[in-house]
């Protein structure tokens, strides 16, 4: 009962002098949902884009239903049926969910009116089918991540879908809301929609997907059944080579004194939050999107005000009232939004990178470029940066290398305690595995790494220590042994008191 | 079974092209990058000089005896001396325009410090400070636009709309309504009408503008700063830059430039009156964006700035030559104002997806 709905083949893309994509070949089915992998840059998303009409391709054909068809634009391939969700939403926070869903394309009353009322009904019947928990009225901007998904999902079935495309729809969501996009996925599925998934998680191909495109480089690498697809495999497909084990990078380690000590720190968002972290030492920071473990390494670097409490810096009481303050003590923060609160992108790799120790190099204000230029040379050959050189402008970079480059900027200060925050999201496997390396070197050398991720695997694997929170508060800590998926989502759903056997 | 021989011959076709792609690629590669190389980092240098040869043949071409005076040294002194003023606010308004801000009350900023400059010159008063009392008072009004724009955080559009109204009414009010003139101004007369090595004073302040601004975009830690706060301000407070700290130096240098303007103005023509420099902001604003700054922040150089005041000045200079009336000079500016930057971005946007 599946056919071949979508059928790519031959399609190649050049942008001036770099090759984008070279004769990649994709084949989607109805009722079957086809794993786009590769590592950033590989091409996934701009064969995707090509796709959608936002790129024209240089050569090649595409297939809708048999029928050679041409994209000029995304209008046309939203009329085709063919749909994109982008890795960045783009719903309207001002607007409510209906407006939102029929943008563009308001169903039509008499005299040219717009017909809010067959929008909300409609709006509400797509909801219901996605078993949405928001109504047509509600403010786009009042709803988590996962339901503005959500929205921008119902704005692709309104508008009759036969393929849907989804670029990296789990980086922003919390395990809970990942399971129920999976099984919002599922129900397109079982539709008839044939569904192009790109992701990077070896674990959300193993659950969702019947085959599997593997692409490096901009080319096309090979096709997988879903009995052939095991992670091994397509690792390798798409590094070209086969990895180590993967998170398991902590060995040798031998915690010191404690580094870094918070006592009853609080805020309106985080409520009465005491934990201590000892140099040399990994610990995590685990719950759900929302629960305040942003909110925590915020207080701690001096970006959000705290209302009380305590912080210790080597047994030291520290007053940390801005930014400034926590860096002047050695505290790094690397934020989760790397391009919103991180980079500035249109700078160059040397201003990314040496932007915490300029006043280091510089006398009397004046700048010494010859030791900025080789204090980045030397962060990208140590971080192994993928970069033309230090006056490389930062926004052309994939994910890991941004990502890199953001981190080199926080170890330029030396610190005492690195907060993380998501440290590998949208960072292609070979660059997370460098990270993971470079935290474990950080803390052999005895720096406190506090690591905030909601990936579990890498919780478990990278760090010693794990403490989840839940609504705000620390609701627990795991360690050693104790340290498994289950236990740490327990803690973070439930309550501390009901957990603790 | 023909189909799977069709695709097999596809294929077979497809292989030596591909093979043969990357060597294609790399020979066209090296001369076209570098010559967008160039082309990106001259930005509307080509446009200056297409500019300035085409008024060449325009004022040869309408001159009755064939002959056009436009590329003589006099005139070329003349551009550049008329440019100068425009220069020094646009290099304050780099300033501003790479914080993602913008500063309008340049004109009437240089107003205020050129009637009490010229008030503070008077016999009566104090003739010897009158330099300073231009700059200070700059410098001061600029610190104003400052303080609201970094310290009560309101928009830098509304705030200097606002002081550009109020400060425009505050330097007739300071005039009394009237100009004040002063033939005898000893102590900053050269700065408008003498001349070091042969080239005028104006000229000279200008380049050092120009240089200040330039070295501190370049070479301080300052500078380093100010993109970093346009690019992504909230990135620019989580790495402990004062964000404040560096908007109240914009907005008090360009402030502080704009006295230097009402300065080198008022010296000029020896006197100043509350209609001085109205509609200067717009220049200046031109011109930084006719450099290639993005006024979203972030991304501009002095350099740009230089050759966007110089665009506006040779296109002043040409049309006045040309005896076109100033009704027709507006709009030409206009046109050129808008035709410059569509080209400007589609350079860029080669640029970027190249």
């Amino acid at each position: 009962m599946s056919q071949i709905v979508l059928e790519m083949s031959g399609i190649c893309k050049r942008f001036g002098a770099t090759r984008a994509l070279d004769q990649v070949q994709l084949q989607a089915r109805s009722h079957e949902i086809l794993a786009l992998m590769g590592e950033n840059g590989a091409g996934k998303s701009t064969l995707m884009k090509v796709l959608s009409g936002v790129y024209q391709p240089d050569a090649g054909e595409i297939r809708l239903g048999g029928e050679a068809i041409r994209v000029h634009s995304p209008l046309d391939a939203r009329k085709a049926g063919i749909n994109l969700i982008y890795q960045e939403l783009s719903v309207a926070p001002h607007m409510t969910v209906a407006q939102n869903v029929f943008m563009g394309s308001e169903p039509r009353g008499s005299f040219g009116r717009v017909d809010r009322k067959a929008m909300r009904e409609r709006t509400q019947a797509v909801l219901d089918s996605l078993g949405a928990r928001f109504g047509p009225d509600d403010l786009a901007g009042s709803l988590c991540i996962a339901d503005q998904q959500q929205v921008e999902i119902a704005r692709s079935l309104i508008h009759k879908s036969r393929v849907l495309i989804m670029d990296e729809p789990t980086a922003a969501l919390s395990d809970r809301e990942t399971e129920r996009l999976f099984e919002v996925i599922r129900k397109l599925r079982a539709d008839g929609i044939a569904i192009i998934y790109i992701s990077h998680r070896m674990a959300e191909m193993s659950e969702l997907a019947d085959r599997v495109t593997v692409m490096r480089d901009g080319g096309y690498v090979g096709t997988l059944e879903r009995s052939e697809a095991d992670p091994e495999r397509v690792i390798q497909m798409m590094v070209g080579r086969p990895l180590g084990d993967f998170y398991q990078h902590k060995s040798g380690r031998t915690p010191g004194a404690v580094r870094l000590e918070v006592r009853h720190l609080h805020s309106r968002k985080i409520r009465d939050a005491s934990f201590a972290i000892h140099s040399g030492e990994v610990l995590g920071l685990a719950g759900l999107v929302g629960a305040g473990r942003t909110e925590l390494a915020r207080l701690i670097f001096g970006a959000d005000r705290a209302l009380g409490g305590e912080i210790l810096i080597d047994g030291e009481p520290v007053t940390i009232r801005e930014p400034l303050d926590a860096i002047k003590r050695g505290i790094a923060y690397v934020p989760e939004d790397r391009k919103g609160q991180g980079l500035f992108l249109q700078l160059s790799a040397l201003a990314n990178t040496s932007m915490n120790v300029l006043a280091q190099n510089a006398r009397g204000g004046v700048l010494q470029h010859k030791a900025l230029k080789k204090l980045t040379e030397d962060a990208i050959k140590q971080l192994a940066v993928k970069v033309p050189g230090p006056d490389g402008i930062v926004g052309g970079l994939s994910g890991g290398n941004q990502q890199k480059l953001l981190l080199a900027r926080w170890l330029a200060i030396k610190p005492r305690v690195l907060i993380l925050d998501e440290p590998t999201r949208g960072v292609d496997i070979g660059a997370k595995s460098e990270i993971y390396r470079i935290i474990h070197e950080l803390a052999m050398s005895g720096v406190a790494v506090i690591c905030i991720s909601s990936e579990l695997p890498e919780v478990i694997g990278i760090c010693d220590r794990v403490l989840v929170m839940r609504e705000g508060r620390i609701s627990g800590e795991v360690s050693g042994a104790a340290v498994s998926q289950e236990a740490i989502m327990a803690l973070a759903i439930h309550d501390a008191a009901a957990q603790t056997h | 079974m023909n189909q799977l021989f069709a695709r097999l011959g596809l294929i077979r076709a497809a292989v030596p092209d591909a093979a043969a792609l990357p060597a294609i690629a790399q020979e066209n590669a090296m001369p076209s990058l570098t010559v967008r190389d160039v082309f990106n980092k001259v930005g509307m240098l080509p446009v200056l000089i297409l500019m300035y040869i085409a008024f060449y043949f325009l004022t040869r071409y309408f001159s009755e005896d064939g002959v056009s005076n436009f590329m003589t040294m006099a005139n070329s002194m003349n551009i550049l001396r008329q440019t100068s003023i425009n220069l020094v606010l646009a290099c304050g308004m780099t300033f501003v325009i790479l914080t993602a801000g913008i500063d309008l009350s340049v004109g009437s900023v240089l107003a205020v410090a050129a009637v009490l400059g010229m008030m503070a010159s008077l016999p009566e008063h104090f003739p010897y400070l009158a330099l300073p009392v231009f700059l200070i008072a700059g410098l001061l009004m600029g610190m104003l636009n400052g303080v609201m724009v970094a310290g009560f955080k309101i928009n830098p559009f509304v705030v200097t709309l606002g002081t550009m109204t109020a400060l425009r009414g505050a330097a007739y009010l300071f005039a009394d309504g009237t100009t004040i003139l002063n033939r005898d101004i000893p102590s900053f007369e050269w700065l408008g009408n003498g001349d070091f090595l042969g080239i005028p004073w104006l000229i000279w302040i200008a380049a050092a503008v120009v240089l200040i601004s330039w070295f501190i975009l370049r070479h301080t830690v300052l500078g380093l700063h100010l993109y970093a706060v346009g690019g992504n301000p909230q990135a620019a407070r989580l790495t402990g830059i004062k964000v404040g700290a560096v908007l109240m130096f914009a907005y008090s240098i360009s402030g502080l430039f704009a006295g230097v303007g009402g300065a080198m103005s008022a010296s000029r023509l020896y006197g100043a009156n509350g209609n001085w420099g109205s509609g200067y902001e717009l220049d200046a604003i031109a011109a930084v964006v006719l450099g290639g700054t993005s006024l979203m922040g972030g991304v501009g150089t002095i350099w740009g700035t230089v050759i966007g005041a110089l665009i506006i000045g040779v296109l002043n200079n040409g049309l006045t030559i040309l005896g076109l009336s100033s009704f027709w000079q507006y709009v030409a500016k206009g046109i050129v104002i808008v035709l410059a930057v569509m080209l400007d971005k589609w350079r860029q946007q080669q640029a970027t997806t190249n």
